[in-house]
């Protein structure tokens, strides 16, 4: 993993041969010389809240349904740098839309398995000791065309229910221990605040681990799309779990059976039992750069860039195929990497113009390896429909042209 | 000797403090027992929490058809949206169909669904009577009660849903208990 190729410094010796190779995505860039872009035009003043570029247009990808309240809108990875997922483009899953709430109105409320029934307003929360950690969160249905041979035809499509943030909040056993958890408690139920009372239940061992009710994301409020102004973050738990619009706590006995953790949200194997409360994401990873719908353009120097994950732990590697799995090397992991977080690799290639398939395996610290399709298939059957995380292949062309690969 | 003297008084202060669990910030303010029970509306497999009222398919025929027919189809099958009506075998199939009478283990969760979450455009706009009305419809469409069963908080948790043990705990084996 920390091995580098033997070219890779000739490599980030050539930033502009780089740049070439990735122009050809693009607009042609005008002759650049010093003078062009401000001199004798007076510039924008200063502004109360700022707003991206006029010229870029990286927006969630939406698909048009009967109910656009109970749908969801998916992050353009390929169009991410980084690990952090802007706010304004982390994906979007909704079960019956997305409340406007008046955080002056709104408390948490926390009841049943406890000595000290209570409620928190946003004040009290904000006064309670605070962490910020970095995490994914990702729809359990995630990648779900990729149980398909071919999969989906760009990373949008294909891996867009994940997103990754700097989330801020209270650790949620700090609000419990408050409220006085009893010994004969071993879950909770997590409520939110929108038109269906969206609700989850999850371990108590998780809630006190690492739950985090968060109301921060990214350095300021969290979106309303995302939650506001209380969301609960589970990290490395299917995204539903992270119940958006927190507002209602109840410390139970056992898991109480709602419908979004039977009848959704549940595996169908094959013999047609379901595997119920698969909380944790398996590790995946997926290269956004180049991917579906890219062209590189003429052959030379290209930087492979993708993300990796896993939603029990870190990122402990992740290899590279540019010749369809015959060899594989290892890519180069950003630093830091967080624990059940986005970890962007990086791997510099030099592309001959032949026609290829690119893929990317990672592994976590757990040892766990992501599977390729026909071992998940042999594992869980074709109809889990849920937590598929295979290994995605992107062919390029000899044109250059970058399209999705059966692998 | 101080030090002996002081040791197994922190030890018991400790102890008392977590048995009793006193809180560390006193921040927050008390619920109320009212306040808890109007929000207390999730209903688990026991049906502890279950509302008074009742309700027969033959009343809930009269509310699916105003109500939900719209979306989910004469009698359950055919609308835009989910399907209700069907037996775990179909869960075999090579599309399987998961819905109320092949999927879901438990019928509580059909009413506490239907009462927090529907209809889609007004959800929690059906009174107690009309939840178990409808509950009741939608299981008689799945043959699991006769049409004049009143469903009620005595009746409705001793509904055995045809497909109750149909789930596994995750056998990945790093969840939960």
């Amino acid at each position: 993993m920390q091995r580098r190729s033997p070219t890779r410094r000739a490599f980030l010796g050539s930033s502009a041969l780089a740049g070439a190779a990735w122009s050809a995505c693009q607009a042609p860039a005008p002759e650049s010389t010093a003078d062009t872009a401000s001199t004798g035009t007076l510039g924008s003043p200063v502004s109360r809240y700022g707003q991206r570029s006029p010229f870029e247009n990286a927006t969630r990808g939406v698909r048009t349904t009967l109910t656009p309240e109970a749908a969801s809108s998916r992050t353009p990875l390929d169009e991410t740098y980084g690990i952090i997922t802007p706010s304004a483009l982390h994906f979007e899953r909704h079960h019956a839309g997305v409340p406007e709430i008046d955080p002056a109105n709104h408390e948490l409320m926390i009841h049943g398995l406890v000595e000290r029934p209570m409620a928190f307003s946003l004040e009290d929360i904000k006064r309670l000791p605070s962490v910020s950690r970095v995490h994914f969160v990702e729809c359990s249905g995630n990648s779900g065309g990729e149980w398909s041979p071919a999969g989906a035809p760009n990373v949008s499509l294909s891996h867009g229910l994940a997103s990754c943030s700097e989330w801020t909040g209270v650790p949620l056993r700090i609000l419990l221990e408050e409220a006085g958890v009893r010994p004969e408690a071993g879950w909770i139920l997590a409520e939110g605040a929108d038109a269906c009372l969206m609700q989850r239940s999850i371990t108590l061992e998780k809630a006190m681990d690492d739950g985090l009710v968060a109301y921060g994301q990214n350095g300021e409020a969290i979106r309303p799309e995302q939650g506001y102004p209380l969301r609960l973050i589970l990290p490395g738990w299917e995204g539903n779990t992270n119940v958006k619009w927190l507002r209602r706590i109840k410390v139970t006995e056992g898991p109480q059976y709602v419908k979004d953790e039977t009848s959704k949200y549940t595996e169908l194997m094959e013999d047609g039992t379901a595997w119920i409360f698969t909380f944790e994401m398996d590790a995946k990873s997926v290269i956004t750069r180049p991917s579906g719908g890219h062209s590189i353009g003429s052959p030379g120097f290209v930087e492979i860039s993708g993300l990796a994950w896993s939603g029990r732990g870190k990122i402990a590697r992740v290899e590279v195929s540019t010749d369809g799995g015959s060899s594989w090397s290892d890519a180069e992991l950003q630093a830091p990497v967080y624990s059940r977080a986005f970890t962007r690799f990086r791997l510099p290639w030099e592309w001959d113009g032949a026609e290829t398939v690119l893929l990317s395996r990672c592994q976590d610290e757990t040892g766990y390896v992501q599977p390729t399709r026909a071992l998940l298939i042999e594992e869980r059957g074709t109809k889990s429909a849920y937590h598929c995380n295979r290994i995605k292949g992107w062919r390029v062309a000899a044109d250059g042209s970058v399209t999705s690969a059966e692998v | 000797m101080r030090k002996c003297r002081t040791v197994p008084i922190l030890l018991l202060s400790l102890l008392t403090a977590q048995a009793i669990g006193a809180q560390t910030y006193g921040l927050g303010r008390p619920l109320t027992a009212d306040e808890a029970r109007r929000v207390d509306i999730t209903i688990g497999p026991e049906g502890r929490e279950l509302p008074e009222g009742s309700g027969t398919a033959a009343d809930g025929a009269q509310v699916y058809e105003v109500r939900c027919k719209e979306c989910h189809g004469d009698l359950g099958v055919g609308g835009d949206q989910a399907a209700l009506i069907g037996v775990p075998e179909q869960l075999k199939e090579a599309r399987p169909i998961k819905t109320v009478g092949s999927f879901w283990p438990y019928a509580t969760t059909l009413f506490d669904y239907t009462r927090r979450a529907m209809p889609f455009e007004e959800p929690g706009t059906l009174s107690d009577d009309q939840v178990y009305a409808v509950t009741a419809y939608v299981l008689h469409l799945n043959g699991i009660v006769e049409e004049d069963f009143e469903l009620n908080r005595e009746t409705l948790p001793d509904v055995k849903m045809p497909n109750r043990e149909g789930f596994v705990r995750d056998p990945r084996g790093q969840a939960g208990e």
